[in-house]
């Protein structure tokens, strides 16, 4: 990681990339192709190269393409016919805790595509949570960063997924994810994008299949001039008395944000809500889909979306207690994008204020 | 403190504010009554600088400065402070937050002033979302104990609190305009709009006036209007001229 110039360092560590692994329990680096480092320091917990993870564990196959069917398009295609996988396992055998979070981090550098296939499984009643940083390199002008996830939470298990992106201006992203959420299980999962982008495409799916199932999924983006998001998050209530909760938070400074959300009830006691708010502060579009689907009456399921502008009268309101016009307005956009997500380790939370943080200096 | 001279506001193009004259000395508290709908709460907002309420003619000086078309912050920077009769809620926007980014005060401080007025436990919520009647009041008070404005807008501190919360309400009110000292070092001022006189009981007022129709109509004694208006209704002060 040494190896990397300056500004690249500080690209990585805006997406809290940790070099030093201060508060990580673990640590992959994947650049381009290669994968240059996996360290893993906590007991119970295995971080493999995938390569090496299919060839250590014959079980592995049961995992491999499950969750995210190979043919399920042109991406995941593209990533299933490469000879030599490449990307991170990470298994928590049952039973471990670990609080402070592993990290995977992927720099696109040199190479036109990047791709990625990842796969967590945690095991019954264990309890990681993953920051997954992606950058790349401020030299990199065009590119494409594929990358599959397969996240399996078992049994009274607990998974935090954080991805912070962190790419640049040329450069496309389409991961393709999806979880499977067994009885008692926990899955949450946050997103954050506060960096100029080309354009990032992802509907990550979860799917919850085992009794009191819970999932949420939360993203807080920032579309600027030439940024194209199509976002969604969907969830399966496929087995009894789970729930879900979609939220999400739009800025658009003149790109564009889809803001789709996709529950399916379809079993008893299931309840899921889907929250969508964008805010417009400069003209761009945020587009928001939000699609509830019960199919039997022991479902509730609601959703609600808003798209506007900061109100005029709250910014007065602030002003009157002496902010000026730009500060009243950073202030109502702060508090906007401060969602604080239940049950995530302080760590992960001060990163994601942190690269909104990073960010408001631009509005 | 506070000079307005022929003042004429609009609103959406449609003047609600006449012609309006008030004098509010330093150390003075003035009283501004009238029914639903008369242009007081417009009057407030139009002096504070609220962007929807045009001013066409007239003039406001405050502490000797022209500021009829000056920016809300520079008024508040000047210290001039309001109470709110509908502050916006604003989700996401902690108390605390808003607290800590007004006044660089240290959080125990801000901790403190907001266990005095029984708000401690709303300095982690969402400013207003959710809050009852009282509380709105009682989080717009914290937030001028903070501001500690020179010159004091209430805009119907009463309503909707309790007796008991009433009589912190009116404690607190007359202590923001130092009704403690005595009116010949008192510097502060303030412009209190009542429905119901119920703040008299805290605090004495130097003046009252009685706003109809967007115009002034009466000034005099506050109790004295406030007994008037009680027995006779608003009526009576149609029989007021304009000054
Ligand atoms: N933003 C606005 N748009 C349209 N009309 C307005 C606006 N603000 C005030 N008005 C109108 O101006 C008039 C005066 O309103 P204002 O709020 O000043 O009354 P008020 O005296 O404070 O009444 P209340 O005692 O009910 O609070 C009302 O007829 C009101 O509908
Ligand atoms: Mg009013």
């Amino acid at each position: 990681m040494e190896h990397l110039s300056q500004e690249d360092q500080e690209r990585l560590a805006q997406t809290g990339l940790e070099v030093g692994m201060q508060n990580r329990c673990g640590s992959f680096f994947q650049i381009d192709q290669d994968v240059v480092q996996t360290t893993c320091g906590a007991e119970g917990i295995e971080m493999l190269p995938i390569k090496i993870a299919l060839e250590k564990y014959d079980w592995m196959r049961d995992y491999y393409w499950n969750a995210v069917p190979a043919d399920a398009d042109k991406y995941t295609k593209y990533v299933a016919k490469q000879e030599t996988p490449q990307g991170l396992v990470v298994i928590a055998h049952p039973g471990v805790k670990v609080a402070m979070p592993l990290q995977a981090c992927l720099f696109l550098r040199e190479e036109a595509v990047q791709h990625v296939h990842n796969i967590f499984i945690a095991r019954e009643d264990s309890e990681i949570h993953i920051i997954s940083g992606c950058a790349s390199s401020w030299q990199k002008e065009r590119g494409a960063h594929i990358g599959v996830t397969e996240i399996y939470v078992g049994k009274g298990a607990r998974v935090t997924s954080t991805m912070i992106h962190n790419w640049g201006e040329g450069i496309s992203v389409f991961p393709r994810s999806a979880t499977i959420v067994e009885e008692e299980g926990t899955f949450l999962s946050n997103y954050v994008c506060m960096q100029p982008v080309n354009r990032v495409v992802m509907y990550p799916t979860a799917r919850l299949v085992g009794k009191n199932a819970v999932a949420r999924f939360s993203s807080i983006v920032v579309a600027t001039p030439g940024s194209f998001l199509d976002l969604g998050s969907r969830t399966i209530l496929a087995a009894e008395q789970t729930s879900t909760e979609l939220i999400s938070r739009a800025i658009t400074t003149g790109g564009t944000v889809i803001s789709r959300g996709h529950i399916l009830g379809e079993k008893e006691n299931t309840r899921g809500h889907i929250e969508c708010k964008g805010l417009i502060l400069k003209d761009g579009t945020i587009h928001a889909i939000p699609e509830i689907e019960g199919t039997l009456t022991g479902t509730e399921l609601s959703h609600e979306a808003a798209v506007g502008k900061i109100a005029r009268h709250e910014i007065e309101y602030l002003m009157a207690r002496g902010l000026s016009e730009d500060e009243a307005t950073a202030t109502i956009i702060r508090g906007f994008l401060d969602v604080k997500i239940s049950g995530l380790p302080e760590v992960l939370q001060r990163q994601i204020d942190d690269a909104i943080d990073k960010a408001e200096s631009g509005f | 403190m506070l000079d307005i001279s022929d003042l004429h506001v609009s609103v959406d193009g449609t003047e609600v504010l006449h012609d309006i004259n008030l004098h509010i000395g330093q150390g003075e508290t003035h009283v501004l009554m009238g029914p639903n709908g008369s242009g007081k709460s417009t009057l407030l907002k139009a002096i504070m600088g609220f962007g929807s309420y045009t001013i066409t003619s007239g003039s406001i000086i405050f502490k000797g400065e022209d500021i009829t078309h000056m920016p809300i912050h520079e008024r508040a920077h000047l210290g001039m402070g309001m109470m709110f009769q509908h502050p916006p809620a604003i989700s996401g926007l902690k108390l605390g937050k808003l607290l800590t980014a007004t006044s660089h005060m240290d959080e125990g401080v801000i901790e403190a002033l907001a266990q005095s007025v029984n708000m401690e436990q709303f300095l982690a919520r969402d400013i207003n979302v959710g809050f009852s009647g009282g509380e709105m009041k009682r989080s717009e008070v914290l937030q001028l104990k903070v501001q500690q404005p020179d010159y004091l807008m209430l805009d119907e501190p009463e309503s909707g609190v309790d007796l008991e919360n009433m009589n912190l309400m009116g404690k607190e009110i007359a202590a923001l305009l130092e009704k403690d000292i005595h009116i010949i070092n008192r510097r502060r001022s303030g412009l209190i709009i009542t429905h119901t006189g119920y703040i008299l009981d805290y605090l004495e007022a130097d003046q009252g006036h009685v706003m109809i129709s967007g115009r002034i109509r009466c000034h005099g004694n506050a109790r004295e209007i406030l007994r008037v208006v009680k027995e006779k209704g608003y009526g009576e002060c149609l029989r007021c001229k304009p000054r």
